[in-house]
């Protein structure tokens, strides 16, 4: 089967004959439903518009309910009436064209010089641009850039093309060289953007712009009188002179001419004559003769928005006059199709007139169906109400105007008919308060349904609401591999995968319809001649029976099945994963605490959605790309992204961090769940400290760890306690924490992978989490309140000596600061210093604070154990725990802000020390006092108020950067291009190294290659 | 001569990438002449290379015996490999150091397996290499911290750093909220402390409220008085001349005359009360010394001890001729600034350079590719284009894909009136068709036969 396949969108506006022509039914009737509750022929939701009943069919296409797409019909507008979103174009092509023949108010190429010469003729033929031709240019004082070329454009004519755009033709024997003007250049420009494919939105913008300076059309204008072609007259026009004779002849027909008139030959022998910097008379040369035109005044126009035109002056001045939609529709339609290029648009495409609507398309009815309320009455959609609404007027316009009514009410039935056209299109028009429903809430027009998030584009095209997903709240399970995810029976049963009954599948889909709804069954199943059947209780035996090659049956999914799982916010792409299937009992998605990091989870409530694949290309695009093996290593910064956290690190710190000798017993238990099949050779033998005298052989802590890495595994690096090393896949030194094994950094992870590849470090990952798991269960591992405390002692001198020793320097330092004798640091102020001062100084005592906590709690403490093994928290949370808060801060400075000279009114005003801005001395476990905790607040407000702030700031910055950069590919010849083609970069990051599989961070591994090799 | 001097300083540099010490390489210098990149001791020693020396020189430059491999060798090695320039680089500094256990086998096996893994480090063709960029830089950015302010180094210097900062940049905003710039500093500017300071206050702006004692209007005699803090002018080595003369600029017939406690005199003939009072303001407000706009200067040490300045506010055009600013190592954070001094390819490594440099402050690690590939993005068509509507999203050929981002129904209003075609080429279309896209696997199609 070939799939057809859309190559293109045209885009394009719809003229009134095209309206016609795709109308399926002109609607009259402003109701909807009939008496008899059917519809109402040439209404607005007659049958020849489409179906959205069950049951019945389209009358055009004869199809049934979502077989027929709908189709279009119309109304003939009474009036026509302006389209509220080309309302601004229309001013802007009313101002840039002449008022009376509709050209464009721009100038046609004028006349330079001419020259006769055989040598400059053979040259253009040739099509090269000669010396001596620069020569002539520059003779005529015309710079003529280097870099042009000509080409033949038709006969015995030739176009100069570079910066400037210059015509050359031959004319009575001589070369004629003329300046391409403004209406050329820009054309040529518009088709110079198009080609590059940038938008040409620009040069258009300057058409109109350069177009309504005019303010005398210079192609058009009323007859004054003739003279007679040829000779001296002529002559002199030709040369662009203003004879003496030529001049008399005007004044005798009584039109004035000031001192030094200037005359511009145009192509095609057209004269301007102008006078005083404004084209006064147009000269034609027709029937031998020459006729003397007056160049038609530009009134101004005035766009009062939304939809009103004014046209100013005239012979009484300030006259305003407004333009009715007819007339702006005829001035329109009066302009040239050759003109219309230079708005950017093909005749054939869109004309300026079609943006005035004399015929009004009505969507079809499945674009705005009704719905039915449960009191049986229809609610009509928005667009409908609002197409009620332009009938009736329209309605009350023909009758009125049938009716000979006054011009007033004509006028203002005119103006509710393009109100109500305009709210159709969009309901948010500055001006123009929005069209409201009988309930008061403002209608959803066109413009509403297609704008934003929730809109057509976004909300519906870009995005859509999916089948065969689930989602639920996750919890931890360590058990299960990195790349499995726990489902939940209840949500395997309702989830399904559509599988085609072929030989080699019969049994067991025959034997999985046999299990009915029970879990590894199935929902439906589709018989060969396309009959969708659901299984139930009563039938699943003979379905189960029944099901033949052919057959298609949705079956529940099951362990080892692959699905996607995903969690929001999608920040980056490990934030969908494909895991296997594991069906557990329970209610919640059950994820391996290694997978956290990539998708940002935690298990506090968090919840992830799952989403079955359904066809085998996606299946097998998920297993190559997609799973979680493979992508351990982010491609943010080339290092692994799924590693190690919490007590997984811990319990293999606990494990590493001190010698250990275990008996047979004890290791095979630590090692539970591993697959392993040999311990290897002990030790040693001691004698048990549990046991009797009888020396038994002991294995070590590093012979333990080392049984999960890889054999062969070589590596050394530096962790968080001393070098660690690794040899011949044995841990000789080292204690393994988070630089080891922990996600983001985790050198053995990263290690692994390069060397032993995407499974092993599955494996290895699986298994550390496992191991130590089984080791902080065995030696228990608690955090609690008691583990804040500290000996009395330790209390004492972190309170006097840390705390209050920096409270008494803080009062010295304001004590030298009031007597002036603080010396105030560069680019300071004094108040500034001893602001910074202070800050140090209290910034020095909590730091010291903490090193006397850390000290006291002893590295045997649960707390400081986590921080050291980088398992989670740091000393910083523990110091505030068990020692000193330290400064509170608002934008980096001490608290300040309240009442005048004070933060409370717990102090003096002008009190400059510690309490008094925010220095929380006390512990969290003593408990802040109440000004402390006050002061807490406050800077914590601060980071509350930030995260609120930056969620937005950044979610909206990644979705315009995505979209900036969503095309660019690497191409086969390696360069970086987008959609037009363009290079982007010729060597992607000018290594063409994917940051994902160089060695941690670099592309090649230099030193490594070298010990390796030597 | 002329030539003579280009080989010796050829083979300075030689040498000096060699390794060799700076003081044997002047000891031999004009004397040596590469020849193959190899030298006998004797040789040498007639060039009266000191015997210490000349062991060095040959142990560096390889003597040719069994089993060591001529430096030369390893470049030329090097160079021929299919590696990129920076791994090139780095094999031939490590090489070096380990060139005593080389042997020419050894040599090849190393450039074997580098070129080895070097392809294998190589992306995937048809890779959506931007998407991963635009992953890369914004899913950090949820990270960042919001503090507009932060210190550059000890300065008092303000800086937006952080997810504002990255915004700015990728905006392409004409000015930064926080433009500085650092100003490197040539011949003995770069040595002299004082030298340097006094730079300083060339360009660091200075008005007469600066360094006012007191400036008041006296009704009484129509004048303004201005008395000045002596210590602030010799702080900032402002002569008295030099005011006065600048004083003069304030407005026409303004008369300065320096009464002997110190004190200005200004005045104008024939004024209005209110006209004291404007030149009063004015005379304030009027600046004397350094370039307006440049709110501050310090002068710091780098790390390579020479002196340097940081400035608060940015005016390149203006320090460029400045003498004693080394304007070629001159730099600022305004990339507007960038493109019209220097042009599009250092507006290039500056945006790349900002941007890395701010997820470094915040503690962040990306791959400089993405950051890389952001800003050749922003630059590829000769000019600075934003991120968004007004920029590269704005600019696509696409007219659902512009919808789709924003400004929709202006975008097919336009679209229509045009006449485009939308070819469904990018990602965006095709999903909005409801077509496979054409990137990564879904570029590539199989035909059954």
């Amino acid at each position: 089967m070939r799939t057809k396949k859309i190559k293109g969108v045209k885009f394009g506006l719809l003229s009134p004959k095209e309206i016609r022509k795709m109308s399926a039914s002109k609607i009259i009737t402003a109701d909807t439903y009939g008496e008899d509750g059917f519809p109402i022929e040439m209404g607005l939701v007659n049958q020849w518009l489409g179906v959205i009943d069950p049951g019945l069919r389209c009358k055009t296409c004869g199809g049934r309910m979502g077989e027929c797409p709908g189709h279009f019909g119309h109304i003939e507008l009474a009036a026509p009436v302006i389209h509220i979103g080309y309302a601004k174009l229309i001013y802007r092509i009313l101002n840039a064209t002449c008022r009376k023949c509709g050209r464009v108010l721009l100038r046609e190429a004028y006349f330079l010089f001419s020259v006769s010469d055989v040598e400059l003729e053979s040259d253009l033929k040739r099509e090269v641009i000669s010396e001596k031709w620069h020569k002539k240019f520059s003779d005529n004082d015309i710079s003529l850039p280097s870099n042009v070329s000509v080409a033949k454009e038709k006969n015995d004519e030739w176009v100069i093309t570079g910066e400037k755009m210059f015509i050359i033709r031959k004319e009575n024997k001589k070369l004629n060289i003329y300046d391409a003007g403004e209406k050329r250049s820009f054309l040529r420009e518009i088709e110079l953007q198009r080609e590059k494919q940038v938008g040409i939105g620009e040069a258009v913008k300057r058409v109109f712009k350069e177009a309504a300076k005019s303010s005398v059309c210079p192609y058009c204008g009323d007859y004054l009188f003739s003279i007679n072609a040829g000779g001296e007259l002529e002559n002199s026009l030709n040369k662009c002179l203003m004879s003496k004779k030529l001049k008399k002849i005007f004044e005798t027909g009584g039109h004035l001419l000031s001192k030094n008139p200037s005359v511009i030959k145009e192509i095609d022998n057209r004269w301007l004559i102008t006078d005083k910097n404004k084209i006064s008379y147009i000269v034609k040369k027709g029937d031998n003769k020459l006729n003397i035109h007056c160049g038609t005044p530009q009134k101004d126009i005035k766009y009062e928005k939304p939809t009103t035109y004014m046209e100013i002056g005239g012979e009484e001045r300030e006259k305003k006059r407004r333009l009715m939609p007819t007339d702006v529709r005829e001035r329109l339609e009066r302009i040239p199709d050759e003109d219309i290029a230079l708005f950017g648009m093909n005749p054939k495409n869109a004309r300026p007139e079609w943006m005035v609507l004399t015929v009004l398309p009505v969507p079809p009815v499945t674009v705005r169906p009704s719905i039915t309320l449960e009191s049986g009455q229809r609610s009509e959609d928005d667009l409908t109400h609002k197409l009620v609404d332009i009938i009736r007027i329209n309605q009350r316009f023909m009758d009125n105007r049938d009716a000979g009514a006054p011009q007033l009410i004509i006028e203002d039935l005119w103006e509710l008919l393009q109100y109500h056209v305009s709210t159709y299109y969009d309901n948010k028009i500055l001006r123009l308060p929005p069209a409201r429903h009988r309930s008061g809430r403002p209608l959803k027009a066109m413009t509403q349904r297609l704008k934003g998030k929730e809109g057509r584009f976004r909300g519906s095209l870009s995005g859509k609401r999916v089948n065969f997903s689930a989602r639920t709240v996750i919890s931890p399970n360590p058990n299960i591999d990195i790349d499995e995810v726990g489902v939940p029976e209840g949500i395997a049963k309702e989830l399904t995968i559509g599988v085609n009954v072929t030989e080699r599948n019969l049994d067991l889909m025959k034997e999985v319809v046999r299990n009915g709804r029970k879990h590894p069954g199935a929902n439906y199943v589709r018989r060969t001649d396309g009959r969708k059947v659901k299984v139930t209780e009563s039938n699943y035996e003979v379905l189960a029976e029944e099901v033949d090659l052919g057959w298609k049956v949705e079956r529940h999914i099951r362990d080892g099945d692959i699905v996607l799982f995903n969690r929001q916010p999608s920040l980056h792409r490990v934030s969908i994963m494909a895991h296997y299937v594991r069906v557990m009992p329970g209610k919640t998605f059950r994820l391996n605490p290694a997978v956290c990091p990539p998708y940002n989870a935690d298990y506090d409530g968090d919840e992830m959605n799952l989403h079955v694949l359904q066809t085998e290309e996606a299946r097998a695009e998920a297993k190559i790309l997609l799973a979680v093996q493979h992508n351990i290593i982010s491609p943010r910064f080339g290092r692994p992204i799924i590693g190690g956290i919490h007590d997984c690190v811990t319990g293999l710190f606990l494990l590493t961090w001190t010698k250990r000798k275990f008996k047979h017993k004890e290791a095979l238990e630590i090692l539970k769940g591993i697959d392993i099949d040999d311990l290897g050779e002990p030790t040693g033998t001691f004698k048990s400290p549990s046991g009797t005298d009888i020396e038994v052989p002991y294995w070590t802590e590093k012979q333990i760890f080392s049984m999960i890495l890889p054999s062969g595994l070589n590596l050394q690096f530096q962790g968080k306690a001393g070098d660690v090393i690794i040899r011949g896949g044995e841990l000789i030194s080292g204690v393994i924490d988070e630089a080891a094994i922990g996600s983001f950094k985790g050198r053995i992870i990263d290690k692994v992978f390069r060397q032993y590849g995407e499974e092993a470090t599955k494996r290895f990952i699986n298994d550390s989490f496992r191991l130590a798991i089984n080791y902080i269960l065995r030696v228990g591992f608690s955090f609690g309140i008691s583990d804040e405390d500290i000996p009395v002692e330790g209390k004492k001198q972190i309170r006097e000596e840390a705390v209050h020793g920096a409270e008494l320097k803080v009062e010295e330092l304001i004590r030298a600061y009031e007597a002036e004798e603080l010396e105030g640091l560069p680019g300071r102020s004094l108040e500034e210093t001893l602001e910074l001062l202070i800050m140090q100084e209290l910034g020095r005592a909590r730091e010291e604070a903490g090193e006397i906590a850390e000290r006291e709690l002893g590295m045997e403490n649960a707390g400081v154990l986590m921080a050291k093994s980088g398992a989670r928290g740091s000393i910083l949370n523990l110091t505030q725990m068990a020692a000193c808060v330290g400064q509170q801060s608002v934008r980096g400075e001490r608290i300040s802000r309240g009442y005048q000279g004070r933060t409370l009114p717990h102090f003096k005003p002008g009190d400059r020390s510690a309490n008094a801005h925010g220095f929380v001395r006390a512990s969290f476990k003593d408990g802040l006092s109440p000004t402390e905790y006050f002061f807490h607040a406050v800077g914590g407000r601060e980071a509350l108020v930030d995260t609120a702030v930056r969620t937005s700031q950044s979610g909206y910055f990644q979705r315009r950067l995505i979209n900036a950069l969503l095309d660019l590919e690497v191409k086969n010849d390696e360069t970086v291009r987008e959609t037009r083609n363009t290079v982007v970069q010729f060597k992607y990051g000018e290594d063409g190294v994917d940051p994902s599989k160089g060695e941690y961070g670099k592309a090649v591994d230099v030193d490594e290659i070298i010990r390796e090799v030597i | 001569m002329e030539l003579r001097a280009t080989v010796e300083e050829e083979v300075a540099r030689e040498l000096t990438r060699m390794g060799v010490e700076g003081g044997i390489a002047e000891l031999i210098k004009g004397e040596f002449i590469p020849a193959g990149l190899t030298a006998e001791f004797d040789e040498l020693l007639e060039m009266q290379v000191g015997e210490a020396y000349a062991e060095d020189i040959i142990r560096m430059l390889g003597r040719g015996e069994e089993g060591e491999v001529k430096l030369g060798d390893i470049e030329v090695k090097v160079d021929k490999s299919e590696l990129s320039g920076k791994i090139k680089e780095e094999l031939k500094t490590k090489l070096r150091d380990v060139r005593m256990k080389l042997s020419e086998e050894k040599l090849d096996a190393i450039l074997k397996k580098a070129e080895e893994k070097y392809e294998e480090a190589k992306v995937e063709p048809r890779e959506a290499v931007g998407i991963v960029a635009a992953q890369s830089i914004g899913e950090p950015g949820t990270q960042m911290t919001l503090r507009t302010f932060h210190y550059a180094g000890v300065g008092a210097i303000y800086i937006t750093l952080g997810l504002p900062r990255i915004i700015e940049i990728v905006d392409a905003r004409k000015k930064p909220s926080t433009p500085a710039m650092k100003i490197k500093l040539a011949g003995e500017y770069a040595l002299d402390r004082n030298k340097a300071r006094e730079l300083a206050t060339e360009i660091e702006e200075t008005y007469i409220r600066d360094i006012k004692s007191k400036i008041e209007s006296s009704t009484e005699d129509m004048c303004v008085w201005v008395s000045l803090k002596e210590k602030e002018l010799e702080r900032k080595f402002i002569k008295r001349e030099e005011i006065e003369e600048k004083i003069k600029e304030v407005g026409k017939d303004v008369l300065v005359e320096t009464m002997e406690d110190g004190k200005l005199r200004i005045h104008v003939k024939r004024m209005s009360f209110h006209e004291l009072l404007k030149l009063e303001k004015d005379l304030s407000d009027k600046l004397v010394k350094g370039i307006e706009g440049i709110k501050r200067a310090i002068v710091r040490r780098d790390a390579d001890g020479e002196y340097m300045l940081y400035t608060e506010g940015s005016a390149l055009k203006k320090v460029r001729r400045m003498e004693g600013v080394d304007f070629s190592r001159t730099t600022t954070n305004n990339i507007s600034e960038i493109v019209d001094v220097f042009g599009i390819e250092a507006a290039r490594n500056v945006i790349i350079k900002e941007m890395m440099d701010t997820l470094e402050e915040q503690g962040l690690d990306v791959d400089a590719r993405h950051v890389t590939l952001i800003a050749d993005a922003m630059t590829m068509d000769g000019e600075v284009k934003s991120i968004g509507r007004h920029g590269l999203a704005g600019g696509k050929v696409s007219a659902l894909s512009r919808a789709a981002f924003e400004v929709t129904v202006d975008n097919l209003l336009g679209a229509a009136m045009y006449g485009e075609t939308d070819e469904l080429k990018g990602v965006t279309e095709n999903v909005i068709v409801g077509q496979p896209i054409k990137l990564g696997t879904g570029a590539i199609e199989l035909v059954a036969r």
